[in-house]
């Protein structure tokens, strides 16, 4: 075993170090869960965790390897969400839960996948910060437009609207509304689960670090290392651009659609799908180290956990998570902080000096 | 008819509020190449000053309204010595805009903490209440905050293009390195930005709650969007495109909510700007960059 290991090459050792630790945490996270040792607060983070996981996947793929910034991301997993909740509502009863998840995932995925690439069409074509207003400006529309959708079912067939809810002209008796306005979608089967989430969370894991080691992957690099160059040897810019911005917005809407079917309401709120969340998912990136796919994940987690950890400092928390936000930045990307502490802190205390000697090197 | 120019007077007010704001984005972007997330916090700053200057101490509006310019631009200056220089020369220019974002959060737990979350009532700093030509009237926050625009962008290209900091910061915003060649203090350049920006971001935010008076920690937030996405329409880096993009910005903001719908008039917003961008891809005043092999 130990033979075969050392026999893969670099990368895919690599690889198998991050799937290899989130299986890890996975069992022993389940395991601490079946043996009653996680609080229900945590219990409830556990969906969330992945999805959060999944976005920063997802961003890392358009910022990190195609290296455009994109702060609209929450747009296409409020596509994927909405998208897997209508047809969870639509569909419920009419076949096994499981298996209605399953296609409501891919639902999800197809839809804000579709999204991706229509949007990446026009969007793509812009350079640096003109791009990333563009893609917030494009999060923004879809979560109003999502609140000013009413739809509704009867026996008449669908009806929809774009004003209120009486506009419909639907018979209330027989039918039921689905997507009302401001109000979302309520009552979405709860089916999302840790291990569901997990499954997905590797999935999209596996797509993306097979794509980085393949061709496509490559040329996608090169496009973001220099896109001229890339040109000049007949790769196709446009082409990879797009193909890394919709698997990109494919697997958002999975992880939309876990997020749909963990919450009973799902409303397009400022705070829910508005640009703050697409930030929060550009800080997991950003601070994970851009391009690394398992720093983002570490740092989607660790983000996630360090505002409940600090649950007992009430109101004071998210002040102190914003200065270690701002700390953890300066000491990771200063020149002048990194130089300051090689010289006065890490070459004192010999553990740290060995690691950041190896690093150098 | 009569409605129509109430609306368009309204959009002029709140299009020259973006313009102010927009104008501090686009002369930090344009100098330090940043985008400064945290510009709309400091707008929020701003109007707390003023508030508890004027209402809770119960001194003379004068004297907020300096007091609110003066810790703003300190604030501005700090900000940008303790969390945006040292990443100046960072390998990525992600990382001062996270960086940014850190600070956003910092200002609004800030303000939540000392302020509480439940909204203040903000009364207005302009005297007098409205002014009537022939059928109707226009209120006095508007006629302040248009003239106040117009004197801040008459003043600052004044400031740019006939003094000796203004030609320093033209010079560090075309090339930094050749600047620090001639002699020019790149680091003082990029504070004095700063500080103007802040002292403006100060401006807007007591003129925006003179108009809409009511302030909570996130006050600053959408309109630091807003006006965000007026200087990128304009052509982020150009003063007279920033003031251009805010008025238009607003007009279109207050006519689609008069005439389309209240709840999509963001959507038309961001779709007008989207529409922009695709025909001129650097925005209305904004230079066609040439990309050299």
């Amino acid at each position: 075993m130990k033979q075969k290991f050392s026999m893969m090459d670099a990368t895919s050792r690599d690889d198998f170090k991050t799937y290899g630790g989130l299986i890890l945490v996975f069992i022993l996270v389940s395991i601490l869960s079946v043996a009653g040792m996680l609080n229900s607060q945590m219990k409830g983070l556990l969906v969330p965790l992945c999805v959060y996981a999944i976005m920063a996947i997802s961003l890392n793929l358009v910022v990190g390897i195609l290296g455009e910034l994109s702060i609209g991301h929450a747009g296409f997993m409020c596509v994927g969400a909405f998208a897997s909740a209508f047809f969870s509502k639509v569909t419920v009863g009419s076949m096994p839960d499981l298996l209605r998840f399953i296609i409501a995932i891919i639902i999800g995925g197809i839809v804000a996948g579709i999204f991706g690439f229509l949007i990446g069409i026009p969007v793509l074509r812009l350079r640096g910060d003109y791009l990333a207003i563009v893609t917030l400006a494009f999060g923004e529309i879809i979560k109003n437009i999502i609140n000013v959708l009413y739809v509704g079912r009867d026996a008449n067939g669908f009806h929809f609207s774009i004003t209120s809810a009486n506009d419909l002209g639907m018979d209330l008796t027989t039918g039921e509304i689905i997507i009302n306005g401001p109000q979302g979608i309520t009552g979405t089967p709860k089916d999302s689960t840790f291990a569901i989430a997990f499954i997905v969370l590797m999935i999209a894991l596996i797509v993306v670090l097979n794509l980085i080691h393949s061709r496509d992957g490559r040329a996608i690099m090169s496009v973001r290392d220099n896109a001229i160059a890339a040109e000049s040897v007949g790769i196709n810019i446009t082409k990879y651009k797009l193909i890394a911005f919709t698997i990109s917005a494919v697997i958002a809407g999975f992880a939309g659609a876990l997020y749909a079917h963990n919450l009973a309401t799902l409303i397009a709120t400022p705070a829910r799908f508005g640009y703050n969340m697409s930030i929060m998912f550009l800080v997991f990136v950003v601070l994970g180290g851009i391009g690394s796919t398992r720093g983002s994940i570490i740092a989607a987690v660790v983000l996630t956990l360090i505002p409940e950890v600090l649950r007992f400092m009430a109101n004071y928390r998210m002040l102190i998570y914003s200065i270690v936000l701002i700390v953890i930045m300066l000491i990771n990307w200063s020149p002048s902080v990194k130089g300051w502490l090689d010289k006065h802190v890490y070459s004192n205390i010999p553990f740290l000096s060995k690691i950041r000697a190896k690093e150098g090197n | 008819m009569v409605s129509f120019f109430t609306h368009l007077i309204n959009g002029l007010s709140l299009g020259s509020i973006y313009a102010i704001i927009a104008i501090g984005y686009t002369m930090v972007y344009g100098i330090a190449k940043m985008l400064n997330f945290a510009h709309g916090d400091v707008i929020m700053i701003g109007a707390f000053m003023a508030y508890t200057i004027i209402s809770t101490m119960g001194l003379p509006t004068p004297l907020g309204i300096i007091g609110a310019i003066v810790i703003c631009t300190c604030l501005g200056i700090v900000i940008e010595k303790i969390a945006y220089k040292p990443l100046r020369k960072a390998a990525s220019p992600l990382a001062v805009l996270i960086t940014a974002i850190g600070v956003s959060y910092f200002l609004q737990n800030s303000a939540l903490l000392i302020f509480g979350s439940d909204p203040k009532m903000f009364t207005s700093v302009v005297p007098f209440q409205s002014v009537t030509i022939g059928s109707f009237s226009i209120p006095g926050t508007t006629i302040v905050s248009i003239t106040v625009s117009i004197i801040l962008v008459a003043a600052l290209q004044t400031f740019i293009n006939k003094t000796k900091p203004g030609q320093a910061m033209l010079a560090c915003s075309q090339d930094r390195d050749a600047a620090s060649l001639m002699g020019i203090s790149v680091n003082g350049t990029i504070t004095l930005t700063f500080a103007i920006g802040s002292a403006m971001a100060a401006i807007a935010g007591v003129l925006l709650c003179s108009a809409y008076p009511t302030l909570s920690p996130t006050t600053g937030a959408m309109p630091g969007i807003k006006a965000f996405v007026a200087a990128v329409f304009g052509g982020i880096g150009s003063i007279p495109g920033a003031m251009i993009g805010g008025l238009v910005l607003g007009v279109i903001e207050i006519l689609s909510r008069a005439y389309i719908s209240s709840q999509l008039s963001d959507a038309i917003v961001f779709s007008v700007l989207i529409i922009v961008l695709l025909v001129k891809p650097t925005g209305l005043f904004g230079k066609v960059i040439q990309e050299k092999v």
